[in-house]
């Protein structure tokens, strides 16, 4: 596959957030649209949450997450998006350059005319949430149990107790029951459920799966792997309520307690982000504080149906398709000009088209060698000539002005590029 | 006369329905907002159904495991049922989402069909 | 794997592998035993990484003696073991007025340890180098000799030098009783068979006092188990670049905040004497402990940018002061013990252990050597330990020419830290190899990050599995009991039972 060095669009992720960007950026007018996924497969998280749900609002059905991702992948696939995966994004910078790696294609470097940040979250983790006791193997958070169980083909433990009511963590509990594991207790350390009341219905009323409110754990126990967890119940500050410890025996903790946008590759790119949502501050085009970078999806803020993050994510494709359309369009304005008979540099090196009609450009510029007789100064273009001026001597200690007018703009415009050349009259 | 509390899921309002039964008949429904409710009220009370999702095996897949669901929802007091019907399953890659796995799984007239593309390992 | 030796080590801690470095130097069959799945699993990775000045312990000890003369020998064993040392300097630093004396008097102690290079600053001197230090700041000792450096890598990178010049290590063997001929020990058994050798080093640590009393020596000598606690805080939020020590007072004993050469911060230990020498669980008071005492030095910190926390257990031995005379019972023992011959005794090496090491190996040496060994010097001993590449540290250009050379090291694996299946791999078949997750953690800094390893886990289980050719379920976090999966998904028995 051959990699450019210029992408028009490039999306971080292939969850619903990216998938949907890079759709809409290419449906949006962006011909080089570049997708970079850090997994084997695109599709995001949908994968491993195979349980319905999702898809109410965009397809009018109840579909599997993995469903979901296929529909959107299968378009994108369709509109000849280019994919990159198994690679992972080492830097992006605010010029919207990226560093890419991976074992296939190599460690890279790519420039984008706009880019979407779709990179989701990470769960919240154990030490965050500081539980003491001993640091045994059988801890893992939710999500990490849920692409053992449900991708790689694992069961983590026998014997599960859940430490928050957010969806991941009830999911799981009626998932790990369906694949014959016991799921001791549900405990949650505020005095409401976390997540979704159909989930409590149909994960844990369903199947008989206790859930105590106002309940944390006041320590792990097992130094090799856990052999049990010590539930506490809490009063509306948090504190333990002594003499309500139960020592419930078990040989995994799930933890289900959050998750954090994922912005690691924000902040490199100089991204604002707010404190309060975890993720960048973005317009209602989802445009970050740098121009040019977009976000959408989970990266931003968490949201609670997919299909609202494929919406935004489809408003950030084709805001950055738009944006990247415009710097095209802005830089295929530019046309250099060229040093040419005599003359050694010329300052700018470049200019807009359209700059010139509203105003004078100088051209200002030094030559190779002393000229002591009189001399054309001629600014030509690729098949017309623009302007000629003359001078009585031209030095290289001296610097040489040529100004372009706004009424010489007709004719610059027919031009790719300009030169400029300096010679004695006496060789015309 | 019963009465018999229920969360609805018909959508993530999450009323909580009262639903007087006589026997095995419903007599009145309270606590619903819209008239889904009183149809998910009247169904959780007699048959509740429910969507099922899982995996099955697929030794030769780009994956281990194929995930799959039903389409259309079944009895719950089925769901250990057909999870064990699906537990017998092996599958051959490639497989294409939406395929029948399991055609009207254990004659409920729902069929199993695989939620995503699963290629061959290569 | 051969039973006969001429030197046995007991013990695969930063003592142990800098003992085997030094014995490696010369001819003779060299043999590291170690109990668990990896070295360095005590102590040795869970404390507070720092290379002493040496003016904290108490002149006249064998403490002193050992940290005064290690501390300048560490920028040659970093240049010929290729780890990560940094001589930063330590700041011992005042709070409050009252607090000046008792700073002054660690200055003295330091000059009577021989300690170089030690400076007062004032309160005004000691806010510009830290910024966010405690404003009530009233001056400091700045001990420019104190470095950190990555003790674990320490650890690995002596016994991997040892293991080049020709040393085995043997890990998963347990010590449990000695071989004797007459009172001469000429062996040890173990779980995994008998070794026989003419010299065995005693360098168990925390069980220093068990194996000890195996050859009835010292029956009064006892280890506890001094628990230290730590947090660890988030590069992006908090960055403290010094070694910051407190000073004991009626304002509070204070707890140590010091960077570390991940560019992490941690704050800790405490010391808590605990009866069960193998309780390294993280105590709700001494998480209190840790932040209140922090807060002495640096009021900012907030325990909501802390991403990680350990414990380490450290060996407080009763020993007495190796000049006699002086009343104090903390010392190390370093010894060849005039009741048994081969036989090597050390005990009680809490801090400064991990400074004092290169110090004490030699000491090792000297003593063999004036009990009658009569070493020959290797003629091809290589004092060399390579590096191997740190994806994390290195520039674009770098890792484009390290993917290039192999392009496993172009697989990101640990997201967060940066690091590459290239290194993973190559840290499973180094010369000590990493067999278990946290052995691949300690030598990468993989799954030390915001994430702690929820990205990272599931794929270093079946890069693990892989290169080592062993069934998933066999991989484990810390060695045997600690595997991370029991089954297949849609098996209904369960197949591995613990």
């Amino acid at each position: 596959m051959l990699i450019k060095k210029q992408y028009d669009v490039v999306v971080i992720g292939s969850g619903p957030g990216g998938l949907a960007a890079a759709i809409d950026a290419k449906k949006g007018g962006a011909d080089d649209v570049l997708v970079i996924e850090r997994d084997v497969e695109l599709g995001g998280i949908l994968l491993q949450c195979i349980h319905n749900g999702f898809g109410l609002q965009t397809f009018k059905e109840d579909l599997p997450g993995p469903e979901y991702a296929q529909r959107f992948i299968n378009e994108a696939k369709a509109l000849g998006i280019t994919f990159l995966l198994d690679t992972m994004v080492m830097d992006v910078t605010s010029q919207r350059k990226l560093f890419l790696s991976s074992r296939d294609f190599g460690y890279l470097e790519v420039n984008a005319h706009a880019i979407v940040l779709a990179m989701g979250c990470r769960e919240r983790t154990r030490a965050q949430v500081r539980i003491p006791g001993f640091r045994p193997n059988g801890v893992f958070t939710a999500g990490t149990a849920q692409r053992w169980v449900n991708v790689e083909g694992y069961m983590p433990g026998n014997k599960f107790v859940i430490l928050g009511s957010g969806d991941i963590g009830m999911i799981m509990a009626r998932r790990l029951t369906f694949e014959g594991a016991h799921v001791e207790r549900v405990l949650e350390i505020q005095n409401y459920l976390s997540g979704l009341s159909r989930n409590y219905v149909q994960c844990l009323e369903d199947w008989g799966i206790p859930l105590q409110l106002n309940h944390t754990i006041k320590k792990i126990i097992g130094k090799n792997r856990v052999e049990a967890i010590e539930a506490v119940a809490v009063d509306e500050k948090w504190n333990f309520i002594p003499g309500t410890e139960e020592i419930i025996p078990c040989d995994t903790l799930l933890l289900s307690v959050g998750l954090i946008p994922e912005n690691e590759l924000s902040k490199k790119a100089g991204v604002a982000l707010d404190p309060v949502t975890g993720g960048p501050f973005v317009d209602e085009h989802f445009q970050t504080s740098v121009p040019g970078i977009f976000a959408a999806g989970n990266v931003v803020h968490v949201y609670d149906l997919v299909d609202y993050v494929s919406m935004a994510g489809s408003e950030a494709g084709r805001s950055a398709a738009e944006f990247a359309l415009a710097e095209k369009a802005r830089a295929a304005r530019y046309i250099p000009l060229v040093p040419g008979k005599n003359v050694r540099y010329i300052v700018p090196h470049k200019l807009d088209k359209k700059a010139l009609e509203k105003g004078d450009i100088s051209l200002q510029m030094r030559v190779t060698k002393p000229i002591e007789e009189d001399v054309w100064m001629e600014v030509r273009g690729e098949n017309n000539s623009i302007v000629r001026r003359s001078e009585r001597y031209v030095r290289p200690g001296e610097m040489v002005t040529i100004v372009l007018k706004p009424n010489m703009a007709a004719e610059v415009e027919k031009t790719g590029k300009l030169t400029v050349d300096i010679y004695p009259k006496s060789e015309a | 006369m019963e009465e018999r509390n229920y969360i609805c899921t018909a959508c993530p309002m999450g009323c909580k329905l009262i639903v007087r039964m006589e026997g095995e008949e419903v007599v009145k429904i309270l606590g619903n907002r819209c008239r889904k409710g009183e149809t998910f009220g009247r169904q959780e009370a007699i048959a509740p159904q429910r969507m099922l999702a899982s995996t099955v095996r697929v030794p030769n897949g780009f994956h281990p495991l194929l995930p799959v669901y039903t389409k259309g929802s079944i009895p719950k007091r089925k769901i250990m049922e057909v999870l064990e019907k699906i537990r017998a399953v092996e599958v051959t890659a490639p497989v294409k989402a939406e395929d029948v796995i399991i055609a009207n799984v254990i004659g409920t007239g729902v069929d199993v069909i695989a939620s995503r593309d699963m290629p061959a390992k290569n | 794997m051969q039973e006969k030796y001429d030197y046995i080590v007991i013990g695969g801690g930063v003592v142990g592998a800098m003992i085997a470095r030094w014995l490696s130097r010369y001819e003779g069959r060299l043999l590291l035993i170690e109990k668990e799945a990896d070295i360095g699993m005590g102590c040795s990775s869970a404390n507070t990484a720092i290379v002493h000045a040496g003016y904290d312990p108490l002149p006249g000890s064998l403490k002193a003696l050992m940290n005064v003369r290690a501390n300048p020998m560490w920028d040659q064993l970093a240049g010929e073991l290729n780890f990560p040392f940094e001589r930063r300097g330590d700041f011992v630093v005042a709070v409050g007025e009252e607090e000046l004396p008792l700073v002054d008097k660690l200055m003295q102690q330091g000059i009577k340890n021989g300690v170089p290079g030690m400076v007062m600053l004032d309160a005004g001197e000691m806010r510009s180098r830290e910024r966010d230090i405690n404003p009530d700041v009233s001056g400091a000792l700045w001990a420019t000799t104190g470095g950190i450096c990555d003790p674990f890598q320490v650890t690995v990178a002596a016994a991997e030098n040892a293991v080049i010049n020709g040393a085995t290590v043997l890990l998963n063997t347990k010590f449990e009783d000695f071989i004797w001929e007459g009172s001469r020990v000429i062996g040890v058994k173990t779980n995994r068979g008998d070794f026989f050798s003419r010299w065995v080093i005693n360098s168990a640590g925390i069980y220093s006092d068990a194996v000890m009393h195996k050859a009835g020596v010292r029956p009064e000598f006892f280890i506890k188990a001094r628990k230290g606690e730590y947090f660890i805080f988030d590069r992006a939020e908090v960055q403290i670049h010094n070694v910051l020590f407190p000073v004991p007072s009626s304002r509070g004993k204070g707890i140590l905040v010091t960077g570390t050469l991940h560019e992490n911060t941690i704050v800790g230990p405490n010391a808590n004497v605990i009866d069960d020498k193998e309780d390294t669980s993280m105590t709700k008071e001494g998480m209190d402990e840790l932040l209140d005492g922090a807060k002495k030095l640096i009021p900012s910190l907030n325990l909501r940018h802390s991403i990680a926390n350990f414990v380490g257990l450290r060996p407080m031995g009763n020993g007495p002061c190796y000049t006699p005379g002086i009343n104090y019972n903390n010392d190390y023992v370093i010894e060849v013990p005039s009741s048994v011959q081969g036989f090597v005794n050390l005990g009680g090496i809490e801090s400064p252990g991990l400074t004092s090491a290169p110090a004490i190996a030699q000491m090792v040496v000297d003593l063999m050597k004036d009990a009658g060994e009569e070493f020959v010097a290797k003629k091809d001993w290589d004092p060399i330990r390579p590096a191997r590449p740190r994806f994390a540290h290195m520039t674009h250009q770098e890792r484009r020419l390290l993917c290039d050379m192999d392009p496993r090291y172009g697989r990101v694996i640990c997201r967060c830290e940066n690091v590459t299946e290239g290194e993973i791999v190559s840290e499973i078949h180094a010369p000590i190899p990493a067999q278990t997750y946290d052995a691949i953690k300690r030598r990468t800094w993989l799954g030390t990050g915001r994430c702690q390893a929820g990205f990272d886990m599931t794929r270093v289980v079946a890069i693990l599995a892989r290169e080592l050719g062993v069934s998933p379920f066999e991989i484990s976090k810390r060695g045997d009991g600690s595997e991370y999966l029991y089954r297949t998904t849609k098996e209904t028995e369960v197949a591995n039972v613990n």
